[in-house]
């Protein structure tokens, strides 16, 4: 971990004073990665440059973006058909929210999967969830701006959840709006916010890279590097792998933003707000369906709390889920490769979530209801019950002795490990 | 690495799904699939199909509902030249002013002008229409699940008397593709309703069709840019990706 020795004279001279160049070498160049990552590790670099075009779109798109209530919607319209390529910079911003919450999501998945939260990476975890709620944060303030009717309602209904709580919910709900109703103060309070917080969020991501390199990357073994043979620098093994991956990615995103731009979208969203006519269904966008199905789950008050509260308090204490999972999951064992039961449970979560997804999506009628309820009730088992229990009850399968060694089948002891990392050190 | 794609694939899906189902809660009455020229990859817009729709908006349409995000300028774009545009626009009268005496007066419309609304407010509107409002035009396609197949749908929808067993409200029409069946605008096409400068026969379909093709057009004016250049930047990633492709197990290929 020298210093490099730049042969640029420029380079030395600023490098001698602001060591920047040794600080990039540091960290991208010698930086040393697993080398088993596989493309589920290719999400997190994703996600860091659809922030970036989601910030570049959206700098330009404020440029032509009016927010009051009497011209915002006009002035998207406005980009849409006179501005030079704003038709492109708006479908690129408005399908980037969606890109950003898939990539996020499976990011978050991959981390479940391989224990990529457990020690020493409790931090990077919980710097991971602040980025997950403000990015929610952004995304919902975004969707109120073309002030279509889906935007009005939609911000009417989730403004409102803060009413749920006892005593000053009321108030607080007025200072959220500005005023007595979603009006020209709360629109032009949402572009404010939704301007800032993707900063916010850099910020964040600085830090949550700043926990990563601390300690390295997880792997998809979960055993820790053990020597040099187990690691490679990250550039140019990763920076090469993540840009094949970013290649298909953009192929993926182009298909939404040029065949079908509204295909993530509420058509009542091309309808201007009109505070007089509520749509017949009020659906968020489909990244808060499982949210907004937990939400809804209740419809029973218990003892004296109302069921608003209660659905309002489970919604957030659905992200604080994964916020306690490095303490929920004591098991020592990281990756579910070697936890037989773990990753059944894995699964089993990842369709309890999309179920909910499934239920925030319809109306809260008949089955609807029970299988919303069931779902959610499952989903705080899983970390309040499952994960605590199998932490003690699992027996994990033997881990390979080193990253190096190749995994064989039903976890075979690593008699020839020592011959395999000689070999690696000669490659 | 072919078992992540095949999991990647399989988790988008499931969100892709998770959207589609979403999109059923919609709920309304029968709509029929249509073929458009503008649908699919390479689709564009049915010119003549444009000018004529345009024609059917003009003589039947506008006669109750704005198209107020349109300028008449916008009409060069549907193959109509600038001559026949300004004298398209000059039809109309837009107030304009105020003058020297500060008085406000009338002009006939420019190309630069928007296009001039049947109606002075909602409330005009809804006192010649029984209380309804005909709601504006510009983006109708784009504000209703499956925009062009649902505005054919409902204009070639209508049935000269409800079926037995449904009570019409006061004024309302029978449609079989409006939500609740029960629509306020009367129809609105019938056979010849417009005369067709190329010779196509006016038929009810024909108009239909003709219409929603300009309302499409007019609810996203940019559909053909966007669907050409989505096949040149697909085609270049392809391209690119595969290129990467190659440089990765390049560079990879002294660690395997």
């Amino acid at each position: 971990m020298s210093a490099p020795e730049f042969k640029n004279g420029l380079v030395k001279w600023i490098d001698y004073r602001l060591p920047i160049f040794t600080f990039m070498h540091h960290e991208m160049h010698e930086y040393p990665t697993p080398r088993n990552l596989n493309y589920w590790w290719n999400y997190g670099s994703l996600a860091g440059i659809v922030l970036v075009v989601m910030i570049a779109t959206g700098i330009f798109l404020a440029m032509q973006y009016t927010p009051h209530v009497d011209h915002a919607f006009n002035s998207v319209e406005r980009i849409m058909r006179d501005v030079n390529y704003g038709w492109l910079l708006r479908y690129i911003h408005m399908n980037g929210a969606s890109m950003f919450f898939i990539v996020v999501y499976i990011h978050i998945f991959r981390g479940l999967y391989y224990g990529s939260y457990k020690a020493p990476r409790e931090i990077l975890w919980l710097l991971g969830i602040v980025i997950l709620l403000l990015m929610m944060a952004t995304a919902f303030m975004g969707y109120v701006l073309p002030w279509g009717q889906m935007s009005f309602w939609g911000a009417t209904v989730i403004t409102n959840l803060f009413s749920a709580i006892p005593l000053v919910g009321e108030s607080i709900v007025t200072w959220l709006w500005g005023g007595f109703s979603v009006d020209n103060p709360t629109l032009n309070r949402f572009f404010s916010l939704h301007y800032l917080l993707p900063f916010a969020i850099v910020g964040v991501v600085v830090l949550h890279l700043w926990a990563l390199h601390t300690h390295g990357s997880n792997n998809p073994l979960g055993i820790d590097r053990k020597g040099p043979q187990d690691s490679i620098p990250f550039h140019p093994y990763y920076t090469v792998k993540d840009l094949f991956g970013l290649g298909l990615f953009l192929i993926f995103f182009a298909v939404f933003v040029f065949f079908v731009p509204n295909f993530f979208g509420e058509p009542d969203n091309y309808i201007p707000a009109n505070p007089l006519s509520t749509p017949a269904h009020i659906v968020p966008e489909w990244y808060f369906l499982p949210y907004y199905a937990i939400l809804r789950a209740i419809t029973f008050d218990i003892w004296f709390v109302p069921a608003k509260l209660i659905g309002v308090i489970l919604m957030f204490a659905s992200i604080l889920m994964l916020a306690l999972v490095p303490w929920l999951d004591r098991s020592p064992v990281r990756s579910a490769r070697f936890r037989p039961l773990y990753k059944q449970f894995f699964w089993v979560l990842l369709a309890d979530c999309i179920i909910l997804g499934w239920v925030g999506g319809n109306p809260p009628e008949g089955m609807f209801v029970i299988i919303g309820q069931l779902a959610t009730a499952y989903y705080f088992a899983h970390f309040l019950i499952i994960l605590p229990l199998l932490s003690k009850l699992e027996r994990p399968r033997p881990l390979p002795d080193s990253i190096g060694e190749p995994v064989l089948k039903g976890g075979g002891a690593g008699a020839s490990s020592a011959a395999k990392a000689q070999a690696m050190e000669k490659a | 690495m072919r078992r992540q794609l095949i999991a990647a694939a399989a988790a988008a899906i499931l969100v892709l799904g998770g959207t589609a189902t979403a999109r059923a809660a919609g709920g309304g009455g029968e709509i029929k699939a249509h073929d458009w020229s503008f649908s699919g990859v390479f689709g564009t817009f049915d010119r003549g199909a444009l000018q004529r729709g345009y024609q059917v908006y003009k003589e039947v349409c506008s006669s109750c509902h704005s198209m107020n995000l349109l300028y008449y300028r916008n009409l060069t774009e549907i193959g109509f030249d600038a001559d026949s545009v300004k004298d398209i626009a000059a039809e109309y009268e837009v107030a304009d002013g105020p003058d020297g005496e500060g008085e406000m007066f009338m002009r006939p419309a420019k190309p630069s002008d928007r296009f001039v609304a049947p109606f002075a407010n909602e409330q005009a509107a809804r006192a010649s229409n029984n209380g309804a409002l005909p709601p504006d035009l510009s983006l109708i396609v784009e504000a209703r699940f499956d925009g062009p197949d649902y505005i054919y749908s409902v204009l070639t929808g209508y049935e000269d008397e409800a079926p037995e067993g449904v009570e019409l409200g006061e004024g309302m029409n029978y449609n079989h593709a409006f939500p609740g069946n029960q629509i306020a605008m009367a129809p609105p096409l019938f056979e010849d309703a417009v005369e067709y400068a190329d010779g196509t026969a006016a038929t009810v379909e024909q108009m239909a069709e003709d219409v929603t093709t300009f309302l499409t057009w007019a609810a996203e004016p940019m559909l053909e840019t966007r669907k050409r250049m989505g096949v040149k930047v697909i085609l270049f990633l392809i391209v690119f990706s595969a290129l990467l492709y190659a440089v990765k197990r390049k560079v990879w290929s002294d660690l395997h």
